[in-house]
């Protein structure tokens, strides 16, 4: 027999007591590192820990976040909180229930056969015995490991798994206080943290005088080219930064002056090239058509709704840190090497925040409480960003440029495909590069500065996500060039490079359909052997009514675009019908998903709705804009997203597959979308844009240059 | 130099002393009222996110001086409705889960309290346009609009009975 194989999240933390602990009466506790970001992970694993354990969910209290006592699963990222995070507890509490089961029949002298548990009771020939979980719990050693081996609930006889459970956290959401800033700890402080004005600027001059006699403030730190204040109330710090920043004199110095086009600039800059290959070229074929085009993407800004916010106290050399960090782990382990603490006397506790999509704000604005926190000991201090920092300095998602080529034969054929493709970094989380990798360490003196960040096609490659097209091709090669020099930081935002490489991708599959002279819908059908991509985009075209002969520069048109994410997980189709004026009006919006089992119906309509939304927002308004010392879209008003009256109408199509593992969906729909937007742009105009955002003015200019 | 000042918030009075004179009722509630549904987004009025009725009107309490609000009644969403006693937006927002991270979603629901209070039917243009100046980031625009109309049906019965 072969040994069952055991997800990341078991195989590093494999004891049970790591997961589930029953010493309450009453109560199971489920312990998960996979934190709630907006996207209703919670939800979703106290789901999976009651239907494995036969408990209702009441009696189910999953604990997120916390290095007290979670296992260490590393970043809540990527996708995978379902399909890892999820099948892990779902292994723990099913192996949970078997031990408690074999022990309870030993307890009754009974037949194992005899005995099953439901609701917290165990159940004798089916009847309630003398026993419940909790009096069978303390009888149970829970310092073994994780075998894989007990049987999972059957889809179909399951009570919560693919139902339609409400999210837990909602409720308070919307009743008052719920969030990582609404925090109130005995004796804390507010404060606030001075950011230099651009990316290369130094701290000249400080002066203190007009902030030290302000009123409530407690504390002024300055190191190196970092200033902090800590006052008693909220405003008092609002107020004494405001007088810090016109007390501070910065050197600020270009980092950049070179203006072109990310489209122009990105293939000049300094790279790390690495490439793949696989297959062969199609030989033989005559007379083909050889296509190529370039795509490109602008920074884009997370812009979470709200400024980032961490509380921290520093005690009797103990840190403890309330943050909404994706990665309670890696953020303990940064914080104690920026503090030159042993990690043991560090404890991170996650408390949910707005909506995370990637590696915000939120771990540099721990560091920044951490640091102030240990100015004023055993008091804790709260910080919260202002939205100009929000926007500014939390990490970008990287510009890129995608340039594709391939070619057609006559009869159809696609004989190579390469695509080439110039990006930033995406992953520059905390410890991914070095040790610390935090903001704020790298304005302290003495500083610990960014380390140089690259991207390689054999490892992690955050830029080349879904850049393989999931096509059945003879042929194909990727090449990375990494770029280790941008003038700003960027690091993982939702896809990474997947947005991107799928817009690019599905765009050039538009393209080289019109080569072929084939519809949009029937010439990727060509190329899809997969059944289960192959009914994604059947279900797409169904609910949409796609018109495969429809009329070109009219303004009005359909575009569809489609990937499995990472080329593992979910499937998803989208089809946008679009109004294109001088503007672009999505008017609506058709998904389908294919997710494998899933959890909860209503939550992955809701994620793929919300991607799509998302997608929508970056691929027709969002960029920022660097002027060579800083980011200067740094409101609303100059980094606008997509706003109530641009909302297009949504229908979300699920294809359940319950006898299929979980797929992550958080990240599935915005290279889809994407491209389905700038599929319909292009036949509704007739002429193509390759750039984003596809605003009005590259409307005009491209309308311009079409008709000359 | 601190002044006091006398305000109404979710019906009662409360006095309270600030440091600055145009210190903001956003940090008013949230710090010395202790009502933290009230949200800081952007501190501009651009993104809603700290919205409160004042006198029925929805208003952005983050660029609104505290003293402006003296004699006038405020409203937060804890005044609003309680999960035990929700208001019918409320309500209705978690029937159509119109939510995922819910950051922006209590400065919508006052927004759309002052639509739902005039009592007239709201169109989906209507309520669009109502929302114009309130940010959602994670996408939850369509539900958050069919729960709006969800719960005007449900306060004009609500107010029927």
């Amino acid at each position: 027999m072969t040994e069952p194989k055991l997800p990341w999240s078991v195989q590093e933390n494999p004891l049970l007591c790591q997961w589930i602990d029953l010493s309450e009466p009453g109560i199971a506790r489920v312990f998960s590192a996979k934190v709630e970001i907006g996207q209703g992970i919670v939800t979703a694993v106290t789901q999976i820990a009651a239907e494995e354990l036969r408990l209702p969910m009441s009696k189910v209290v999953v604990v997120s976040g916390d290095t007290r006592c979670c296992p260490n699963e590393s970043y809540t990222a990527g996708s995978m909180s379902i399909e890892i995070g999820g099948t892990s507890v779902r292994m723990a509490c099913a192996e949970a229930r078997k031990a408690i089961v074999e022990r309870a029949a030993r307890m009754l002298d009974a037949e194992e056969s005899r005995v099953t548990a439901d609701g917290g009771l165990i159940l004798l020939d089916g009847a309630p015995s003398r026993l419940d979980y909790w009096q069978v719990a303390g009888e149970v050693d829970w310092k073994r490991p994780i075998t894989g081996t007990a049987p999972f609930t059957a889809p179909e006889s399951s009570t919560y798994l693919g139902r339609n459970v409400a999210r837990l956290d909602l409720p308070a959401k919307v009743a008052g206080a719920a969030f990582i800033h609404d925090l109130e700890l005995p004796g804390m402080l507010h404060g606030r943290v001075l950011r230099p004005p651009s990316y290369g600027a130094r701290l000249g001059s400080l002066d203190r005088s007009a902030v030290e006699h302000l009123p409530g403030v407690v504390k002024i730190w300055q190191s190196g080219d970092f200033v902090g204040v800590c006052c008693e109330r909220e405003y008092q710090a609002v107020k004494a930064l405001e007088a810090l920043r016109v007390g501070a004199a910065w050197i600020e110095s270009e980092v950049s002056s070179d203006t072109r086009s990310w489209r122009e600039l990105l293939p000049t800059l300094r790279s790390i090239d690495s490439e793949t290959e696989a297959g062969e070229r199609l030989a033989g074929a005559a007379n083909v058509r050889r296509l190529s085009a370039t795509y490109s993407r602008p920074p884009i800004a997370h812009a979470s709704m709200a400024p980032s916010c961490a509380v921290a106290i520093y005690d009797e050399g103990r840190l403890t840190v309330w943050t909404n960090s994706q990665g309670v782990f890696p953020l303990r382990g940064a914080l104690a090497s920026a503090l030159g603490l042993d990690e043991a006397r560090v404890a991170v506790i996650h408390v949910q925040g707005a909506g995370v999509y990637g590696h915000n704000g939120a771990d540099d604005v721990a560091l920044d409480a951490a640091l102030l926190a240990r100015q004023v000991p055993s008091r804790p201090v709260r910080i919260q960003w202002n939205r100009e920092d929000e926007l500014a300095w939390s990490p970008l998602g990287s510009p890129m440029v995608v340039e594709i080529e391939s070619a057609v034969s006559p009869a159809g054929d696609i004989v190579d495909w390469s695509t080439e493709i110039w990006s930033g970094p995406h992953g520059q989380r905390p410890r991914a590069r070095g040790p610390v990798n935090l903001l704020a360490a790298a304005h302290v003196d003495p500083p610990i500065p960014f380390p140089e960040a690259y991207e390689v096609l054999s490892g992690f490659a955050g830029g080349a996500r879904n850049s393989e097209p999931g096509y059945d091709m003879p042929h194909r090669k990727i090449v990375l060039h990494s770029l280790p020099g941008l003038p700003f930081r960027t690091s993982a935002l939702r896809t990474l490079g997947g947005y991107a490489n799928v817009f690019a991708t599905e765009s050039f599959m538009d393209e080289l359909a019109d080569a072929a002279g084939a519809d949009p819908v029937e010439f990727r059908l060509r190329y899809l052997s997969d059944p289960r991509a192959r009914r994604v985009i059947e279900t797409a075209v169904r609910l949409a009514g796609w018109q495969s002969n429809a009329e070109r520069g009219t303004g009005r048109a359909s575009g569809i675009g489609f990937a499995r994410y990472k080329n593992t997980a979910a499937y998803v189709a989208v089809i946008a019908n679009v109004e294109v004026h001088q503007d672009v009006r999505v008017a609506k919006v058709v998904g389908a998903v294919d997710a494998g089992l899933v959890i909860n119906p209503d939550g992955v309509v809701n994620q793929i709705e919300g991607g799509i939304l998302q997608s929508i927002s970056w691929t027709l308004k969002e960029q920022v804009v660097f002027d060579g010392r800083r980011v200067t879209t740094r409101t609303w008003e100059e980094y606008p997203i997509l706003r109530f009256d641009e909302v297009p109408e949504l229908e979300v199509g699920l294809i359940e597959r319950p006898d299929c593992p979980p797929l992550g969906v958080g990240e599935a729909a915005q290279g889809p979308a994407a491209a389905a937007v700038a599929n319909a742009v292009a036949r509704a105009l007739d002429f193509r844009i390759r750039d984003l955002p596809i605003t009005r003015e590259r409307i005009v200019a491209a309308s311009a240059a079409a008709s000359a | 130099m601190s002044t006091t000042h006398t305000i109404v918030v979710n019906r009662q009075p409360h006095r309270v002393t600030v440091d600055h004179y145009e210190t903001p009722l956003l940090y008013v509630l949230r710090d010395d009222l202790g009502l933290k549904g009230t949200r800081f987004g952007c501190g501009n009025g651009s993104c809603g996110s700290c919205t409160v009725l004042v006198d029925g009107h929805a208003e952005r309490s983050c660029e609104l001086p505290v003293w402006s609000i003296e004699g006038k009644s405020v409203t937060t969403i804890e005044g609003l409705g309680t999960l035990d006693r929700p208001h019918p937006l409320q309500r209705a927002l978690i029937d159509f889960q119109a939510g995922q991270c819910g950051y922006c979603l209590s400065g919508i629901i006052m927004t759309a309290a002052e639509l739902i209070g005039t009592g007239a039917e709201p169109s989906r243009e209507k309520i669009v346009a109502a929302l114009d100046a309130n940010l959602c980031r994670c996408g939850a625009h369509t539900r958050i609009v069919k729960a709006i109309e969800a719960a005007w049906k449900a306060s004009i019965q609500g107010a029927a009975r």
